[in-house]
């Protein structure tokens, strides 16, 4: 998917309406296919710009066109079917506690299925290969029957990014995909990713609190305060640049060993009955 | 240091060290103990007229009626045909309120509006959803003794008037609080769906509904629960089951019969809050 932002500035829609806007100004246009990173300090507006992006959040300046089309001049039908190409991966996985892997993996699909084909896959799931093969390139077919709530963090951090392949999208916008993972785990499941990403010829945007890692992808956009610090080729981002995009943030540009993988971080807790409401 | 500790409320200590929310708490101590004191008055709520010598002595012809209980096998068979009764009022009565609550959740539930991805509500949606909110409300609000008065003259005597009457109280009830727990719960999953370009009724399948099943399930089986003991209220204006049967008993002044079907009904709700209780930790 071509993407062509003018000017774009976006804020919180629950932001206070004098706050100053989380994104400002900002023009980029990137190619169908194109690999980028956005990186940056936290609250440089990188989250922002994934959500203008993914149309979760409404420009308050500039143009945004997505193959040539301004998405906020559609219908909220025809926006909606847009959004089916657009495929936005929040930094927390998405994926409710009872719900099984599968059929977490299977909803990417919904926006290419009906609403009787969705039903019928949730009485007896329904492309389980698709689901499987996506899991497997994260490392996760054994999960593949396990309920959410029985994963890790981890696991689920990359249950939620093998949604994508299951996906028709073309857009991949990814927030933070590797919060929770182990080094070695993470270089598997960028790797996944970006390899995926190529197979279905999507476009893949992804934030990154690794700046090692972003230096992969072939473009990297540094954001700070909101702003364009810079938008180059990997192999022009110097460690000047990095240190001049993190100045008075460092301790995010060195400390880049991440969260580990805790085996039993989401491990289910005591059977506590469900809350009862008395009304 | 020692008087800074022992100073009581009102403190002696100097004034960083003093409770700051005492005053308000004071405050509204007073407010409410004199909110109440009318109430009293306007209840005549004077609990010691329970113990003046007339009070007791017809308590005591009262209770006195109740003993011995009537267990011959014949009276027995009827408690138990009119108890299964009541529990098929409730059932019936929830049943249909489902069919009415889960619809009118579905359109009023705020956590299904795609026009609220990016922002504020559209202005039709908002008004759809807010009417049907209305009638939910408007159907919750008049007790279903007063539209099981309504049913028994429509349609005459009988555990029909009871089934509607639960239907629609209980619809109302239903609906809001499900639309309560649906807006409460995490949203995350199913604004993700939605965003992602779902449908409203896949990512309620998807997202919503799995994220919040536990809770709605132990709901309505508080409900089902609710609408066991309220169809025996129904009974007495003569909507079926067992509060019919302790109605007529009670106007023959047949005090064994009604302790009968007071120690049946005891062991039925109990039943029905064990059963419950038993569900909501299968959800756990």
């Amino acid at each position: 998917m071509r993407i062509s932002i003018a000017g774009l500035a976006a804020r919180h829609h629950a932001a206070a309406a004098g706050a100053p806007a989380a994104l400002k100004p900002l023009t980029i246009t990137v190619a169908p296919g194109e690999q980028v990173a956005v990186i940056g300090p936290s609250g440089a507006g990188k989250t922002t710009l994934l959500h203008a992006l993914a149309c979760a959040l409404r420009p308050v300046a500039g143009t945004l066109e997505l193959n040539g089309i301004d998405p906020w001049k559609l219908s909220v039908a025809r926006l909606q079917k847009l959004r089916g190409q657009l495929f936005l991966a929040p930094q927390t996985p998405p994926l409710p506690p009872r719900q099984r892997v599968i059929t977490s993996v299977l909803a990417a699909r919904l926006p290419r299925q009906s609403l009787a084909a969705s039903l019928r896959s949730l009485v007896y799931p329904t492309h389980i290969n698709e689901a499987e093969a996506a899991l497997a390139r994260f490392d996760l077919a054994n999960k593949l029957w396990d309920r959410v709530d029985r994963l890790s963090g981890g696991e689920r951090q990359r249950v939620g990014l093998a949604r994508a392949l299951v996906s028709s999208a073309s857009l991949w916008l990814v927030d933070e995909p590797l919060s929770s993972l182990d080094p070695s785990r993470a270089a598997q499941a960028i790797e996944s990713l970006t390899q995926s990403a190529r197979e279905c010829g999507a476009t893949l945007i992804t934030t990154l609190h690794q700046v090692d890692v972003a230096t992969r992808f072939a473009r990297v956009i540094g954001l700070r305060d909101g702003e364009l610090h810079f938008d180059l080729p990997s192999r022009e981002v110097t460690r000047e640049r990095l240190t001049a995009l993190y100045a008075q943030h460092e301790h995010e540009l060195l400390a880049v060993a991440p969260v580990p993988d805790a085996p039993d971080n989401g491990a289910p807790d005591d059977k506590t009955p469900a809350a009862m409401y008395c009304r | 240091m020692n008087t800074t500790i022992s100073a009581g409320p009102a403190g002696l200590a100097s004034p960083h060290l003093r409770d700051p929310a005492w005053v308000s708490r004071v405050f509204w101590t007073s407010v409410a103990l004199v909110l109440l004191a009318p109430m009293l008055v306007l209840t005549e709520f004077k609990p010691w007229t329970l113990f003046e010598p007339a009070t007791l002595k017809s308590t005591k012809r009262f209770l006195a009626d109740f003993f011995p209980p009537k267990i011959d096998m014949e009276f027995l068979l009827l408690v138990a045909r009119e108890c299964w009764r009541t529990v098929a009022i409730a059932t019936a009565g929830m049943a249909l309120a489902l069919l009415i609550a889960i619809p009118l959740t579905l359109l009023s539930t705020s956590a299904l509006s795609i026009s609220a991805l990016p922002g504020r509500m559209h202005a039709i949606p908002l008004i759809i959803r807010q009417a049907v909110r209305w009638l939910l409300i408007m159907l919750r609000s008049v007790p279903e003794l007063v539209w099981a008065l309504v049913f028994v003259r429509v349609v005459g005597l009988g555990p029909t008037a009871g089934v509607l009457a639960i239907a629609l109280t209980y619809g109302g009830m239903l609906g809001k609080v499900y639309g309560e727990i649906l807006e409460s719960d995490e949203s995350h999953a199913t604004n993700t769906l939605l965003r992602n370009g779902a449908g409203r009724l896949q990512a309620f399948f998807y997202g919503l509904l799995p994220q919040s099943s536990a809770e709605l399930t132990s709901y309505t089986v508080y409900r089902w629960e609710c609408a066991i003991r309220s169809s025996a209220v129904l009974g007495f204006v003569g909507a079926g089951g067992l509060g019919q049967q302790m109605d007529n008993s009670m106007k023959m002044f047949q005090g064994g019969e009604v302790a009968t079907m007071l120690i049946v009904f005891m062991l039925l709700v109990g039943l029905a809050d064990y059963a419950s209780s038993r569900l909501r930790r299968a959800l756990a």
